[in-house]
């Protein structure tokens, strides 16, 4: 696939390009890479079932965005809890009068990348890119070459934030025909506690890129629940990577909620390199239309006694197309690991279809490790009951599609974004106002 | 424990000696020469010459494929040879002319023809190498218009249906092994099992490769017309030796409308010894056609082999059309198993059925990859997928490559997987009352394997379980 076409706006992007020295020197290593590698194929194993061609042979531009006249009742509906610390970016600019995250604990430092960059580069150097490897991922170098700006948060030993931490990224019209690479790196320092919510809107219907990559790296003890709501544009294109690393018993709690896109990959990697610590990823897409989502997680349980949970569950409509591949790595050291990943996909209509490939490769020997997928439509028999309840088939049939979903909401532990969600999909499928 | 475990599962091949035996072998080398010499060899008309060239000319065009999860040197096509008879095999009229030598071999192997015949009237083609020597129970057969016999004799008795049906499952152009061995493949089994016809025995075959630095390239047609059924048997041995040789063969499978058509397989390959010098290289590929309510059942047991590779597959492609796929495959030491299955649901109301079990000991590396697969036409379509896997020590390996492809939304498609270190509460359980370690693990290993082994025809389940035994010895560390 073409790479070429992005040599020019490589170029002219380095050149206007601030920041230490040691930046220009890992953009151009990202962009070399991203030009030896090209963009994926349906022949690398990780892209069997999506195939990015309609992001390959398109020439996203760069974008330069003015300030934005969105106003927060623009956004009203994408705030989710207005009482949340809150970074508002539209068209991958930060908008700091649509933002509010003063109340933070003062030791905890949040910054836009750019100004991380100014005020402690080499604390940023010791973290920035060395999560998200790109040697054999096309996006994450073409994200690395390309990153404009981000959000850098350092939660220092022991602080624990109560209140959520919203990123929220905005696409409008002025972004039509142009790619955007978010970056967020996130240390949570021992013991430290934070939960993120991240989530990609868009207002209007432009069709654009967003190459998002993000860089967690949870130390002993520490704890980051990450919230990803990926309710990008009908007629956009995301992918999505998150890289994880993990230290003594520290928990990472994902959970990935896909609605939007023409075309979609969110990747959850997480390594669990230290004793005890735990991963749950868990997720949901809703798909219609000619929608394709594409989810991709990878456990690596790299030493003793961790344990891994991961449920993701599926909604196709019209001739959508879902996608999961779900691998656990147990390594030879990794003994006592608990692993257990469930993928359910549920089709509505005829012409929908899955492809879901659960993997897992044990080095281990004492271990407990299980898979289980299943993909189908409602079952007859809770359709049956329903009916002779006296609730009609359209109804029954809403209901249990709400009962699916329902099982994995409900390991959201954050109130305004369960409710939200449960309401949205409630709505979706009833057709009633849940109230 | 461990000590006794670790005898368990180092026990000796018990399959490895060398039958002295003159052979008719052609030199090494593959060309278009050696495959006009293997054909010549066996006498075949000029259509099979032409199928086999062709494969030949496609099989340069290909390159050895890697995807598998398993590791080994490159192999040279140009050492290997490709033809090795045993010289005294020419015409037999009956089983007491065959060679006594050979005879005595397949006794050392336990399936003396003539017992089998006696007493399990259970009719045995043996390959030895890549000939077949004799075929047992013909007359039987032949009362009821079955047909078992050579593949090289159904070659010059029925080309009729050799040529209908040969490649109609596996094209030669299918893949890399596909390819090389329809191009060289010496001999293999034939059956067809006319309209209507309940095959009045078990079927079997018995491959063996005796001569060193052969490949053996067998090749397998089974045909079961309407509403006939047929159960086959295979089982296989090589000496021990210290390089590595080739085993590449092909199985097709036509189960036409109501058949059913019943495969099983116990490997026993020499696996290399226990640094994981020599043994065989098992790439196969095994395909099944079911039509409208026809049923195509594999079973294995895997327990030899440095590498397998192979994963038997059935292509429902018939309204009605069941395949399942049984498998217990072993691997110790430092043998590695990439091995699964295929299930194309393209008709109606298709089903299938996979359950794989998996037992890691030593340094072996154990991988169940398998396809399910429904097109947008397989209304109805069910699989019921189960894969578990057992780990004994810790230096192993067990791996699970589902790939579940669903284009029509009224089909059911249930995988289930898991894979947990033998249980150190079930051996005490079993010391408590008695056992002893060995014991213990393989009344553990042989309840893990039930749902297969009850799959296998009666006296091939003792064996299986048995061999289970002896491949595991020593394994637990």
């Amino acid at each position: 696939m073409p790479t070429t076409s992005y040599a020019d706006q490589f170029a002219a992007a380095l050149a206007a390009g601030e920041g230490p020295a040691w930046l220009p020197a890992l953009r151009e290593r990202a962009f070399a890479r991203f030009h030896a590698l090209g963009f994926p194929t349906t022949r690398d194993e990780d892209w069997h079932f999506t195939s990015v061609t309609p992001i390959a042979e398109r020439t996203f531009k760069a974008i330069r965005p003015a300030a934005t006249t969105l106003t927060l009742a623009d956004l009203e509906a994408h705030l989710l809890d207005p009482d949340w610390h809150r970074l508002v970016f539209v068209n991958g600019r930060l908008e700091p009068a649509l933002s509010t995250f003063a109340g933070l604990p003062a030791e905890v430092q949040v910054s836009t990348l750019s100004e991380a960059l100014r005020e402690q580069p080499e604390w940023v150097q010791k973290h920035l890119g060395t999560l998200a490897a790109f040697d054999t991922a096309a996006f994450t170098a073409l994200n690395t070459a390309f990153m404009q700006d981000g959000v850098v948060v350092r939660v220092p030993k022991g602080e624990v934030v109560e209140v959520a931490l919203h990123i929220l990224h905005v696409t409008d019209a002025q972004a039509q025909g142009a790619a955007i690479h978010p970056r967020l790196l996130v240390v949570a320092e021992p013991l430290a506690q934070l939960t993120l919510v991240e989530s990609h809107v868009a207002v209007g219907a432009p069709s654009y890129l967003v190459n998002a990559v993000a860089e967690i790296s949870v130390a002993n003890g520490a704890r980051v629940d990450h919230y990803k709501l990926q309710r990008e544009s009908a007629e956009a294109y995301h992918v999505g990577t998150v890289q994880v690393t993990q230290g003594r018993d520290s928990i990472y709690h994902s959970f990935s909620f896909a609605e939007g896109a023409a075309l979609s990959r969110t990747n959850v990697y997480t390594k669990l390199a230290g004793t005890g610590s735990e991963a749950r990823l868990n997720g949901l897409y809703v798909l219609d239309g000619a929608q394709h989502a594409d989810h991709q997680t990878f456990v690596e349980h790299l030493a003793e006694a961790c344990a891994s949970r991961e449920l993701y569950k599926g909604i196709l409509d019209g001739e959508s197309h879902g996608v999961f591949n779900g691998k656990v790595y147990v390594d030879p050291v990794a003994q006592r690991t608990d692993g257990k990943q469930t993928n359910k996909a549920l089709i509505l209509s005829e012409k929908a279809r899955v492809d879901t490939k659960p993997q897992l490769e044990i080095f281990a020997d004492d271990v407990k490790c299980t898979h289980g997928a299943t993909v189908g439509r409602l079952e007859q028999l809770p359709l049956f009951y329903l009916k002779s309840r006296g609730i009609g088939a359209e109804n029954a049939r809403a209901l249990l599609t709400y009962a699916f979903a329902a099982e994995v909401l409900e390991t959201i532990e954050v109130d305004a974004l369960r409710v939200t969600l449960e309401k949205a999909i409630f709505e979706r499928f009833t057709h009633h106002r849940m109230d | 424990m461990s000590s006794s475990i670790e005898s368990l599962v180092n026990k000796e091949y018990a399959y490895g000696f060398v039958t002295d035996i003159e052979s008719d072998t052609i030199p090494a080398g593959l060309s278009e020469e050696t495959i006009r010499l293997i054909s010549a060899k066996k006498e075949e008309p000029a259509w099979l010459l032409e199928w086999r060239l062709k494969a030949y000319r496609r099989w340069l065009t290909m390159t050895e494929p890697h995807w598998p999860n398993v590791t080994y040197a490159p192999i040279d096509y140009q050492a290997q040879t490709y033809y090795s008879a045993p010289k005294s095999v020419k015409p037999l009229q009956s089983l007491d002319e065959v060679d006594p030598e050979l005879l005595r071999t397949y006794e050392k192997l336990g399936i003396s023809l003539t017992e089998q015949k006696r007493l399990s009237g259970v009719a045995v083609d043996a390959i030895f190498d890549s000939v077949s020597v004799g075929t047992t129970m013909k007359e039987e057969l032949k009362k009821a218009g079955v047909i078992f016999c050579s593949f090289g004799e159904a070659v010059r008795e029925h080309p009729e249906l050799v040529q209908r049906y040969l490649g109609s499952v596996v094209p030669y152009s299918d893949n890399f092994f596909a390819a090389l061995n329809s191009a060289v493949f010496s001999d293999g089994s034939f059956v067809y099992v006319p309209k209507g016809v309940k095959c009045p025995l078990e079927l079997s075959t018995y491959f063996r490769i005796n001569a060193a630095d052969t490949g053996q390239f067998e090749r397998t047609l089974i045909v079961a017309d309407e509403g006939a059924s047929v159960s086959y048997l295979e089982g296989c041995t090589a000496p021990k030796r210290a390089t590595n040789q080739l085993h590449a063969a092909v199985v097709e499978i036509v189960a036409l409308d109501d058949a059913t058509v019943k495969y099983s397989t116990v490997q026993n390959w020499y696996a290399g010894d226990k640094d994981g010098v020599g043994g065989i290289y098992n790439f196969v590929t095994k395909r099944g056609k079911a039509l409208t309510r026809a049923k195509i059942s594999w079973t294995q047991v895997e327990t030899g082999s440095a590498i397998t590779w192979k994963y038997p597959s059935v292509i429902l492609q018939g309204d009605d059309a069941v395949g399942e796929f049984y498998s217990v495959a072993v691997v110790n030491n430092r043998q590695q198993a990439d091995t699964g299955t295929k299930m194309i649901h393209i008709g109606r109301n298709t089903k299938s059925t996979i359950i794989s079990k998996g037992i890691s000991a030593g340094q072996g590396q154990n991988s169940y990859r398998g396809q399910v697969k429904v097109l947008p036409k397989a209304e109805g379509a069910r699989n019921y997928t189960q894969c578990d896997s057992m780990l004994i020590g810790n230096k192993c390996g067990a791996h699970t490559f589902p790939y579940i492809e669903v284009a029509n939304n009224s089909a059911t498609l249930e995988h289930e997987a898991s894979t947990s270190k033998i249980g150190e509460d079930q051996i005490f359980y079993c010391k408590a009352r008695g056992l002893n370690a060995e014991h213990a693990i393989s009344l553990i290993v042989a309840g893990f394997c039930k749902e297969v082994f009850k799959e296998l025809p009666m006296e091939f389940a003792l064996e299986a379980q048995q061999l289970l035994g002896i491949s595991l010895e020593g394994s637990v560390g």
